[in-house]
């Protein structure tokens, strides 16, 4: 996939994003960095032919994004799940080919076959009845893999995949989507926590208004291109070979006075 | 026990409300999950606007009603894609404007008042071997349409952002789900009533979802629940001597506080069956 300085938002407001260039070979994994706002899921949504392409091109395949919005496997955000909604594990799992067979009404063998052999293969076939709401963050967030992987996508865009879920949840997640990535399947995945996807992918990209910094994590990683990101000062450390960031320690009341005795920016809070 | 049902006249009321009731809790299911439940009740005032254009205009009531429930929901739709507007207040628009057409049309010609008021609380005396049919077809077009869209309405219905990702063409799903929307509403018009439709609509899936959990259980549930207080309503509307609309609905309300009543003492007794459990 491939942007060309493209310019998107949506319609009636200036663009959340200008003067992207951005290029994922076919196999790539990457991890999308930004706070809150930033425009990741912006930028997700332009691959998906859903945001508005301001100026420049977006090709998924080669393709125009604006010519046909091309297939590839979406995991939203999970805050946007209707939890009331009355479905079931296997019945989520199911949408992923809702589209394919068209011409019938039920799900043919094969279908099931997919969305089963999805579900089996990351540990949720014997949930399959449950209810969505019923189920750990990490189960629900494989529901909605096993949805997308159901479809056989060739790309495989995920929103905050790792938001909100305990360390061990969030590794075996990343180790899963390494598996898939493995295979052949194209990874993007949004994530405003750093570290989660510092110590795990081998390609990050800094996103804030535009692309801030790309490259592997120990390259694009560092406090300046952090700065430029996070509008935070951040410190980067290397242990063991992993990139790892953190605040930089100060104490509230420490900065606070610091300020008061005439520091750069008196007055401004 | 039996006894209305020796009068023609009541045996085509009680069919036509028992199918209207059925097909309102079966669109009423995706209505709910929706959350468009003010849309039905916006939907049937402003059809009955176009029932009543239709009427002095002397064009079937059937086709005129449908083509103009259907345009008001496209219309409703346009208002709300702008953003400016939210959803709601472009139905309060839509819907308000059309039925005080239709209302103002008819305080100008004062001949129909008696129809006037079958159609705002339903009669069942009305409803003639024609209107019967006319709910019929509607319902098995329905029930064809929900069978074969079923996995692309229900992936569109829980999330149509993401099934329009996925390839599933949700304009056509919306569109045909407004059209069928609104001929719901038209041919259960008579039965039910302009004011009473939208409980008719939103009453059966919601008791239904208080006993179920599973999309497809809760769409049969839905059904099977709108066509039997369909037919208890009008049933009672016979004994209690009522208008037929609002006898429907307090028989689906009734039902309806059954299932909560139900659903809150099976979860207390699946609370106590663990504690109890727990302690042994
Ligand atoms: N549908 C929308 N219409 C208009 N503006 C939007 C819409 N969705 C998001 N935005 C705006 O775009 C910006 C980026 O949002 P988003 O891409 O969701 O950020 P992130 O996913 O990085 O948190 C935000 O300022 C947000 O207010
Ligand atoms: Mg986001």
């Amino acid at each position: 996939m491939e942007l060309r300085g493209a310019a998107c938002g949506y319609d009636g407001s200036p663009p959340v994003l200008s003067g992207l260039e951005l290029t994922v070979e076919r196999g790539g994994f990457v991890g999308l960095l930004g706070p809150s706002g930033a425009g990741k899921t912006t930028l997700l949504r332009t691959l998906l032919g859903a945001a508005r392409l301001f100026e420049g091109e977006a090709l998924v395949e080669g393709r125009s994004v604006r010519e046909r919005k091309p297939r590839v496997g979406y995991v939203p955000q999970l805050e946007a799940i209707d939890w009331r909604f009355p479905v079931t594990v296997e019945q989520v799992a199911l949408m992923g080919r809702a589209a394919e067979n068209w011409a019938f009404p039920w799900h043919r063998k094969s279908d099931k076959q997919a969305a089963f052999g999805m579900m089996e293969r990351l540990g949720i076939a014997g949930l399959a009845k449950r209810h969505i709401r019923e189920l750990s963050g990490g189960q629900q967030q494989r529901v909605f893999l096993a949805r997308a992987l159901a479809s056989s996508p060739r790309l495989l865009l995920l929103d905050e995949p790792v938001m909100g879920v305990d360390i061990k949840t969030r590794d075996d997640a990343l180790h899963l989507l390494h598996d898939l990535n493995h295979q052949g399947v194209t990874i993007i995945m949004t994530t405003h926590e750093i570290n989660a996807v510092a110590a795990h992918l081998p390609r990050v990209v800094c996103l804030n208004e535009s692309v801030v910094a790309d490259g592997p994590p120990r390259e694009a990683l560092t406090p300046a291109t952090l700065k430029r990101t996070y509008g935070a000062d951040l410190r980067v450390i290397e242990h063991e070979g992993m990139t790892l960031v953190t605040e930089s320690p100060h104490r509230f009341g420490a900065a606070a006075h610091s300020r008061r005795n005439g520091g750069g920016d008196a007055g401004a809070v | 026990m039996l006894e209305p049902f020796e009068y023609d006249f009541f045996v085509r009321g009680a069919a036509a409300a028992t199918l209207a009731g059925g097909l309102c809790g079966l669109i009423g299911v995706y209505v709910v999950l929706r959350r468009m439940a003010y849309v039905g009740h916006g939907l049937s005032h402003a059809i009955f606007g176009g029932a009543v254009v239709s009427y002095a205009l002397s064009v079937n009531f059937f086709l005129g009603a449908s083509a103009w429930g259907f345009a008001s929901a496209m219309l409703i739709n346009l208002a709300a894609r702008k953003r400016k507007i939210g959803e709601d207040a472009a139905i309060g628009v839509v819907t308000t404007a059309s039925f005080a057409l239709g209302v103002a049309i008819i305080s100008r010609f004062q001949t129909f008042t008696r129809s006037f008021d079958a159609a705002l609380f339903g009669n069942i005396l009305a409803v003639g071997g024609g209107d019967v049919l006319a709910i019929a077809a509607v319902s098995a077009a329905a029930a064809v349409g929900v069978f074969v869209g079923y996995k692309r309405i229900l992936f569109t219905t829980f999330d149509p952002e993401t099934a329009g990702f996925y390839g599933v063409p949700t304009a056509w799903v919306d569109a045909l789900f407004s059209l069928t929307l609104a001929a719901v509403i038209v041919v259960s018009l008579q039965t039910l009533g302009v004011t009473m439709i939208a409980a008719a609509i939103v009453i059966p899936p919601v008791t239904a979802r208080l006993l179920t959990n599973d999309f497809n259980r809760m769409t049969l549930l839905s059904t099977g629940i709108g066509a039997g207080c369909g037919l208890g309503g009008v049933y009672a509307s016979w004994h209690l001597d009522i208008a037929s609309g609002p006898s429907v609905v307090l028989v689906s309300a009734s039902a309806f506080l059954a299932a909560l009543a139900w659903s809150a003492l099976r979860d207390k007794l699946a609370a106590s069956a663990w504690r109890s459990r727990d302690r042994t």
